[in-house]
């Protein structure tokens, strides 16, 4: 009662200014020594360099941090939604002396932004899901996703795309792909699988070898990376699908790590650790990328009469993987509608129902592991295109950790959510590459965030697969 | 019907059925009582295969049904509304409903035909076909579960305590429904139940069932008439028969 009156008495300003000066003071009190001292060694020994701006703008960013979250519990959503967003975008521009401040900064602005925009969106959505659940869902999923993929679509020519986003953009998408992959199996069935990279590894491995034992172009080994994928994932699946929970998790943890290590042993086939180079790019239908074709092929740039430029072959892969991504959503959007996609969500929610109701589990769970499995095999082979070289290095464990990172990051289930997961988790970090060493504690500290506000994912908003009018479904 | 003759099934090395006899003809309702953990539940499942009858045989329409996989035991007509009803939580009534219907292959119409009459049987159900199914009241998944069940058009319902936890205007509610069913569409309900007094009202036949294997059996009047049952699961249960000490039918 005592503060509510109190605040009513002072101007919200006034308040939120002395909250975030005490807040400052004693981010002041915490990083003078931790940051402002800093002991150097030289060859006299040590010295004691002193940091005061880097402590400066500390204890301003926390000052500002503190006071936009203030304003915010006193309902200025909108001013603080914009002040957020200015500070994530000022700080991408603004030279820091430091890339952690930089990265502290906008990320900071970004939270508060992304606070701001909940304390807008929360209310209406409960309000609206009560009134007519069907609407928020039928409206705003469609309508961020065409948003996404206009922007998607439109990259290569915005003016910001240089050669090395479009390269970070592919990859972004390749992880997309995958976690759209992974979240059949994990999300939708409900079986959760550690061991994801090996039917990367596999899609990737398939056209490397292919086109390396038989010169396969990229095209003629993509539908056989997902096959082949898949044809594993039916392998491995028959033995391990009787497990559940935590001890299928451990198998296939296990095999994800067989498939590194056979690669990596196999020298004969795979000339292990060294990996294979010289991987080709894909052409566009026959045409190469290339500045002087060989004999009797046009290439890209003669066929439509363009100078020759490297950035041709870039915006290809890219278009090339947002392809195989958009075809992979529509496909997966389209089984959760049918019977089989059905059949996976209603096994993850009671398998003894599901048996009762005369569904056979093993093959709905192997169909959603083989189909998972492909897609994983087709980012590989994409992938595999991209880099030009791969070794077993790129499939440890830590990429399986990634993807299942972003599948549960985004909400199990999620279309939108993987997206979003996949932009933050890749995207990010790439963009913020001084930052190498931090990463991992910013991978941990955003899980950890993650669990303690939205614990089932950023999107875990589930879209029931039927929303058609009754009239439809039952003719009166 | 269905035919059960000398059923043996175990958990492990605990026998749970011991040399279980019964049958049930078609368009009956035929009710099974008993205390907890006589092994009711136990026989149900033993029907759809899972856990596998260790010794006896399960004849249904005619045929061994005994080694059939779970899957193909549900497609071919029997359906199984399990205890403790087991609808799918997060998907929503509509869609509960679907899934009843998918290991039926057939064409929409039927299908709709059958929404439709589930939807005739339980209007609560239509006017919730939007909202998920674990935020449903225990009465409406019950009946939730009983309308998935028949989704699949079958010949023969096996119920598993529907009335679990319901209060008894809603056991009520229920029980019509299933005499409904049996009378109008002829439908042949095997039903497992602890309200042995509600159960016996709407069964033509019933079986007591005490320590895995059968003790009594008869006409449901007459069960309900008797006695020891009076005694067991009526009139505050303290009886000889649910001690485990009745005889042979
Ligand atoms: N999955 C299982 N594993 C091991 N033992 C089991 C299992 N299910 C049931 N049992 C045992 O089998 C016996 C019969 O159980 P069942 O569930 O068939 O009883 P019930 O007659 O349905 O009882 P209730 O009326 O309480 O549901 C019990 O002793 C029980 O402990
Ligand atoms: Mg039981």
């Amino acid at each position: 009662m005592t503060t509510a009156a109190t605040d009513r008495e002072t101007p919200p300003f006034a308040a939120a200014a002395r909250e975030a000066a005490l807040t400052a003071a004693v981010a002041l009190a915490l990083t003078g020594p931790m940051i402002g001292l800093h002991a150097a060694s030289q060859a006299t020994g040590l010295v004691i360099e002193t940091r005061w701006p880097e402590v400066a703008i500390a204890v301003a960013l926390v000052f500002l941090g503190r006071f936009l979250l203030a304003l915010l519990g006193r309902a200025f959503v909108w001013p603080v939604l914009a002040a957020g967003l200015a500070v994530a975008g000022g700080g991408l521009f603004v030279p820091f002396p430091n890339a952690l401040l930089k990265a502290v900064c906008v990320a900071g602005g970004l939270i508060v932004a992304l606070r701001a925009a909940l304390m807008l969106v929360r209310p209406r959505m409960t309000a609206a899901a009560r009134a007519k659940p069907a609407l928020a869902a039928r409206w705003v999923a469609p309508a961020a996703g065409a948003a996404m993929t206009a922007f998607a679509l439109l990259l290569p020519v915005m003016p910001f795309a240089d050669r090395q986003l479009l390269d970070l953009a592919t990859l972004v998408v390749i992880y997309i792909l995958l976690g759209w992959g992974l979240n059949i199996v994990v999300g939708l069935a409900g079986l959760l699988d550690l061991g994801y990279v090996a039917f990367y590894a596999v899609g990737a491995y398939s056209f490397a070898l292919l086109a390396q034992y038989f010169a396969f172009s990229f095209w003629e080994a993509l539908p056989l990376a997902g096959l082949f994928a898949a044809m594993f994932g039916v392998l491995l699946g028959f033995p391990v699908l009787r497990l559940r929970g935590d001890y299928l998790a451990i198998v296939t943890l296990g095999f994800g790590e067989m498939i590194r290590i056979v690669l990596t042993n196999w020298v004969a086939l795979t000339r292990g650790p060294n990996g294979i180079s010289g991987i080709p790019k894909p052409s566009f239908f026959g045409a190469p990328f290339a500045r002087s074709p060989p004999e009797g092929t046009e290439a890209f740039h003669q066929i439509f009469d363009l100078a020759f430029s490297p950035m041709h072959r870039v915006i290809f892969l890219y278009y090339v993987a947002l392809t195989l991504a958009l075809l992979a959503n529509v496909f997966i959007l389209r089984i959760r509608t049918l019977p089989i996609g059905r059949a996976w969500e209603a096994l993850r929610e009671d398998e003894i129902a599901c048996r009762a109701l005369g569904l056979n589990p093993t093959s709905i769970k192997l169909s959603a592991f083989s189909l998972g499995a492909m897609f994983g095999g087709i980012a590989g082979c994409v992938f595999a295109a991209r880099q030009s070289f791969i070794s077993p290095e790129s499939f440890s464990f830590i990429e399986s950790a990634i993807i299942l990172a972003i599948v549960v990051l985004g909400g199990m289930g999620s279309q939108i959510g993987v997206v979003c997961a996949a932009v933050l988790l890749i995207g990010l970090p790439e963009w913020f590459r001084e930052l190498q060493d931090y990463r991992m504690l910013a991978f941990g500290g955003l899980m950890v965030m993650i669990m303690v506000w939205r614990p089932r994912g950023l999107l875990s908003h589930r879209d029931p697969t039927v929303r058609l009018p009754a009239a439809r479904e039952t003719p009166p | 019907m269905l035919r059960i003759d000398g059923a043996h099934a175990f958990y492990g090395h605990i026998q749970a059925l011991r040399g279980v006899s019964l049958d049930v003809q078609e368009g009956e309702i035929v009710t099974l009582i008993g205390a907890n953990g006589a092994g009711k539940s136990t026989l149900l499942m033993t029907v759809c295969g899972n856990p596998r009858a260790a010794a006896g045989e399960i004849l249904f329409r005619g045929e061994d049904i005994t080694r059939w996989p779970t899957h193909r035991i549900a497609r071919a007509g029997i359906a199984h509304a399990p205890e403790g009803r087991r609808i799918f939580p997060r998907m929503t009534v509509m869609e509960n409903l679907q899934m009843g219907a998918v290991a039926a292959a057939e064409d929409d119409a039927r299908r709709a035909a059958r929404l439709e009459h589930v939807f005739g049987l339980f209007p609560r159900l239509a006017e919730r076909r939007f909202q998920r199914g674990g935020t449903l009241s225990g009465g409406e998944q019950q009946m939730l579960a009983i309308g998935r069940a028949l989704m699949s058009g079958p010949k023969l319902l096996l119920l598993d305590e529907p009335s679990l936890g319901l209060a008894p205007i809603m056991v009520r509610t229920i029980f019509d429904a299933i005499a409904t069913l049996n009378r109008e569409d002829g439908l042949t309900v095997f039903l497992v139940e602890q309200n042995a007094y509600m159960a016996l009202r709407i069964a033509h036949r019933g079986y007591v069932m005490v320590n895995g294997a059968i003790a009594m059996s008869g006409d449901a009047a007459a069960l309900l008439a008797d006695e020891e049952v009076r005694a067991a699961y009526l009139d505050g249960g303290h009886g000889k028969i649910a001690a485990g000490e009745g005889g042979a039918p």
